[in-house]
């Protein structure tokens, strides 16, 4: 057993785990954050993404002790003092969600394409750019719109994204 | 004006705010106290007896609690898994029902299938101490393919079936529509494979058993869309408690599609484990498991004719389908195939004759059951591509040869049972050719020429069955189970209100759209009306959700109860404000006495109800708490027309669905945002069976296609943005006239999607999935004949 040290949404934690435990289930299991979810096991749906240092990963694919000493951001982290990040607005506004599984990775994955590419996003670039996280619901069409919609709202507000 | 919160408007869904910050309650994000975890030896033949399972190794591997087998199983008299839904052959006999154990029971029928469960500290001990188990295999031949399942030589899967046929079931008259071709003029053949898919909720199936030895009670908590349908299966016929020592709750759901309606091994093993153990036993599946154990959908190989007039006008349709349901019969796989399939073979058409034989067999493979559409997208696969297909061999526009054939006066009984009771099939094909400007097509066509691109045109007017069902009808045909449902209405003193349904949401948004009918029948605030599902220690009993039914038979049951509580409340309104109970109206959340200034606010009636002092219990019994249950008088007959553009490039295969129009008929909508979100979502599944999603299993069973590495799960970039409209007929068997909108787009998407293509290959040689491969082959005879003319 290993002792791994982080911060997660700006607390200090720590747990002791086997040297085989993902980010993801040390997320779940150790500290309970159960927002971040699984849907595969081939990092191929993205349920499970979450910051590391400001970027988006797939925890699933992260060992935690790899991720010793960093800032880790879940989507528990999100919002400040009760009040919803944009992106969280605007999936609910615009119906980004149905059963929601998907939904906790499709905002992070999102928040960091912001961060990458701007707020001004086409669809197009926002369809290329969630290649990398699966719904079964929605259809992808209400998650575009809420992306498009989030990453213009993040744009004017002042609020620093994804409380890196 | 728009309403605000109730019935119509777009109201944003209650339940996201959980879901948006991190706080959904998934099976998989329960712990109990001391739980345990399961992980399951499976079957890596797909046919195979068992010599011996040898798990000395294993238990002696750190943190192993216990390791539990068939053998076990038996000896605790645990029931095997069920098939609710009997089907009789043309013969008369009863289906071919092969036994279901949970755990193997001497052999193996699928790759997948459960051999033994390891029971361990942690999920990675249980792992570990599973590749210890040692599994003495005598493999038999595999009986994977379709085609060849029935032939002479090839091996029995279950003894009960020596050719591997679970039924041979027909409907129709045979006579009437053999007559009917022979006087035909012109008569369109096709062979259509319904290509087998994998259902995927992105939330993988999770189960965990919790046994309470001083009450001597179970709990489950399970992915499931129908709790009660499971607890109903698990005492009655499994045995493992009677129902009210089972309690089962089904928490947040991440996506059902069908694949979440039945009773698993996995399930049925964590909850006789829990006991067995003596400590709580959890189970998630992880991807691949899912994928070679969850039950599969669809799967048809069909023979289909039609029978056609010198003016194209239809006479009668033909259809022989052969159905695969996997290894197993799964609790509603019977039905799929048959009564969810042949009875909508007249589409939105009149067509006076109509003979479906379906030939249902066993393959050493997943069970099949119902993915969304059940059925229903196999008959609309059939029928709307022999409708394009007859168009085009007549040389008539397929639109108009559609419409000379619609249904266009209502009630209207096809030949094989259903009596459609509305629409406006017309109507809708014409809104639909306007928002899809196929009027501009031919120019759009000619700029995809000069590109090198070849475009298409494709129509799927479908229509299916839904609001299931009227319970004895469905008794009538086989059904174990009555398809009503159930709802209680609980007021609060303080006016505030509790729904508990038998329905359940598994991303539906029930909480939302089942308040809104509350807040605007009582005129209270829809932030005071609670949705309550999911636990059968709260709500009594429930049929659960699927077969688009919670608004046509959910709602209704809700409308009825209200209309008790607004009944009882009047009682009490009367008698507080001395008035008879004839002269109280009830409006926009007040009670008042006709021709006087006298009201009450609907929260101070209930608290009047609770307080009880202004009446005596002679006048009437204290509370506001009605139940109800609501069984339908019909099915409903959602309807609509869909049209896709698909752009084709022959150099690399791919193709662009470049336009998707969609008009349904839903009847009444509740929430516009989440009937189009459903639509949505529906299409999108329709595509990827119509392009992407192909599940393999190789000559020996082996299943090629077990991750999102290897399906084609449909991505965003696959996908495009989609045009909806609405042409509403309302339903006229359930008081709110809703028809239900949760399947239609994975109906009507498959074949608009292979209509097109093939009007831009200009031949029918494609197969779904329409991958770019098959399309670049298809595409290749296209150019070779546009060479030669």
């Amino acid at each position: 057993m290993s002792t791994a040290s982080m911060t997660v949404n700006g607390k200090a934690v720590s747990g002791t785990i086997e040297p085989r435990t993902l980010l993801v289930q040390f997320l779940r299991d150790n500290l309970r954050l159960t927002g971040t979810h699984v849907g595969c096991d081939t990092s191929q749906c993205g349920a499970c993404v979450v910051h590391v240092d400001g970027k988006a990963i797939k925890s699933c694919t992260v060992l935690a002790m790899s991720c010793e000493g960093a800032s880790i951001t879940t989507i528990e982290g999100l919002a400040k003092g009760g009040v919803l990040h944009p992106m969280q607005e605007a999936f609910r506004e615009h119906h980004g969600l149905q059963c929601g599984y998907c939904t906790p990775g499709m905002i992070m994955a999102a928040i960091d394409i912001v961060n990458r590419k701007g707020s001004s996003l086409d669809e197009h670039t926002i369809r290329e750019e969630l290649e990398g996280n699966i719904c079964r619901c929605t259809g992808y069409h209400n998650i575009v719109k809420a992306v498009e919609a989030g990453a213009a709202a993040m744009g004017k507000t002042p609020h620093k994204m994804a409380a890196e | 004006m728009t309403p605000t919160t109730g019935i119509g408007a777009p109201v944003r869904r209650k339940e996201d705010h959980r879901f948006i910050t991190g706080k959904g309650n998934y099976t998989d994000d329960i712990n109990r106290e001391g739980q345990t975890h399961a992980f399951f030896v499976r079957s890596p033949h797909a046919h195979a007896t068992i010599r011996k399972i040898d798990t000395k190794a294993a238990l002696k591997m750190p943190g192993v609690v216990g390791i539990l087998t068939g053998a076990d199983l038996a000896a605790d008299k645990v029931g095997g898994l069920i098939c609710g839904w009997m089907i009789h052959s043309k013969d008369g006999s009863p289906m071919k029902a092969g036994a279901h154990p949970a755990l193997a029971d001497g052999k193996v029928r699928y790759v997948g299938d459960h051999v033994a469960v390891v029971i361990a500290e942690t999920y990675a001990q249980a792992k570990d101490a599973a590749e210890k188990v040692i599994v003495d295999y005598a493999t038999l031949p595999a009986v994977a393919e379709l085609a060849t399942c029935t032939a002479k030589g090839v091996a029995s899967i279950h003894d009960v079936s020596a050719d591997n046929v679970v039924f041979d079931w027909h409907l129709g008259d045979k006579a009437a529509t053999d007559a009917a071709f022979k006087k035909a003029k012109h008569i369109t053949r096709l062979d259509l494979v319904n290509n087998r898919l994998v259902p995927n909720a992105m939330e993988p199936r999770a189960a965990i058993g919790d046994y309470d030895s001083g009450e001597d009670a179970f709990t489950l908590y399970t992915t499931s869309q129908n709790p009660h349908v499971a607890r109903l299966i698990l005492s009655a016929f499994i045995g493992i408690a009677p129902e009210h020592k089972l309690r089962v709750i089904a928490p947040d759901v991440g996506g059902g599609f069908g694949s979440k309606i039945y009773v698993y091994a996995e399930e049925t093993v964590c909850v006789w484990a829990a006991k067995k153990v003596g400590r709580p036993v959890k189970w998630v599946a992880d991807r691949t498991e899912e994928f070679l154990s969850v039950a599969h959908g669809r799967d048809h190989m069909t023979h289909a004719e039609m029978a056609m007039d010198e003016g194209g006008k239809i006479l009668a349709v033909r259809v022989k389908t052969r159905a695969n349901l996997g290894a197993y019969l799964s609790t509603f796989a019977s039905a799929v195939p048959t009564y969810l399939y042949a009875p909508l073979l007249s589409g939105q058409y009149d067509i006076p004759a109509i003979y479906a034989e379906v030939e249902a067999v066993y393959t050493n493979t997943a069970p099949v059951d119902a993915y969304r559409g059940a059925g229903r997208p196999e008959a609309t696969f059939v029928v709307e591509r022999l409708m394009e297909v007859a168009a085009r061999q007549l040389g008539q526009d397929p639109a108009k040869f559609r419409m000379k054939n619609f249904i266009s006066k209502w009630p209207h009984q096809t030949p094989v049972i259903m009596m459609y009771d509305a629409g406006d099939y017309s109507g809708t094909m014409k809104q639909a050719l306007k928002l899809a400007d196929v009027a501009g097509f031919g120019k759009r066509k000619r700029e995809s020429a000069k590109a090198g691109k070849l475009r298409g045109l494709g129509y799927s007017a479908y229509i299916e069955a839904c609001g299931i069902a009227p319970s004895a009808a469905v008794g009538s045909l086989g059904a174990g189970v009555g398809l009503w449902e159930s709802a209680e209405v609980r007021v609060n003193p303080v006016g505030t209100v509790e729904v508990l349904t038998g329905s359940h949401s598994h991303g539906q948004g029930h909480e939302t759209t089942f308040a809104q009918l509350v807040a605007g029948r009582l005129g209270i605030p829809i932030d005071q009306v609670a949705i309550v599902h999911g636990d059968t220690d709260k709500v009594q009993m429930g049929m659960g959700t699927y077969g688009s039914r919670s608004g046509a038979v959910g709602m209704s049951a809700i409308v009825k109860a209200l209309d008790k509580v607004e009944a009882k409340a009047k009682k009490v309104a009367a008698l507080c404000m001395e008035a008879a109970e004839a002269d109280i109206d009830f409006k926009d959340g007040r009670f008042s006495v006709k021709g006087t200034d006298k009201s009450m606010a609907f929260g101070e009636v209930a608290l009047q109800a609770y307080v009880a002092h202004k009446f005596t219990g002679e006048q009437l019994e204290p509370g506001l708490k009605e139940g109800a249950f609501y069984d339908p008088t019909n099915f409903t007959f959602p309807a609509g027309v869909h049209i896709c553009e698909v752009e084709i490039d022959p150099e690399t295969g791919v193709t662009k669905v470049a336009k998707w129009t969609a008009i349904d008929d839903f009847g009444t909508i509740i929430n516009p945002m989440i009937v189009e979100g459903q639509v949505h979502g529906g299409i999108a599944q329709g595509i990827g069976q119509a392009l992407h999603e192909s599940t393999i299993y190789d000559k020996n069973g082996q299943l090629l296609t077990a991750s999102f590495m290897d399906y084609g799960m449909p991505r965003a970039d696959d996908l495009p943005s989609y045009a909806l409209g609405f042409n509403s007929t309302p339903a006229p068997s359930n008081p709110l006239g809703i028809k239900g909108c949760g399947e239609a787009g994975a109906i009507a998407a498959p074949p608009a999607v292979i209509n097109a293509i093939t009007d831009a290959l200009g031949h029918e040689d494609i197969a779904m999935p329409a991958t770019p491969q098959a399309v670049w082959k298809a595409a290749q005879k296209t150019i070779k004949t546009m060479a030669a003319e």
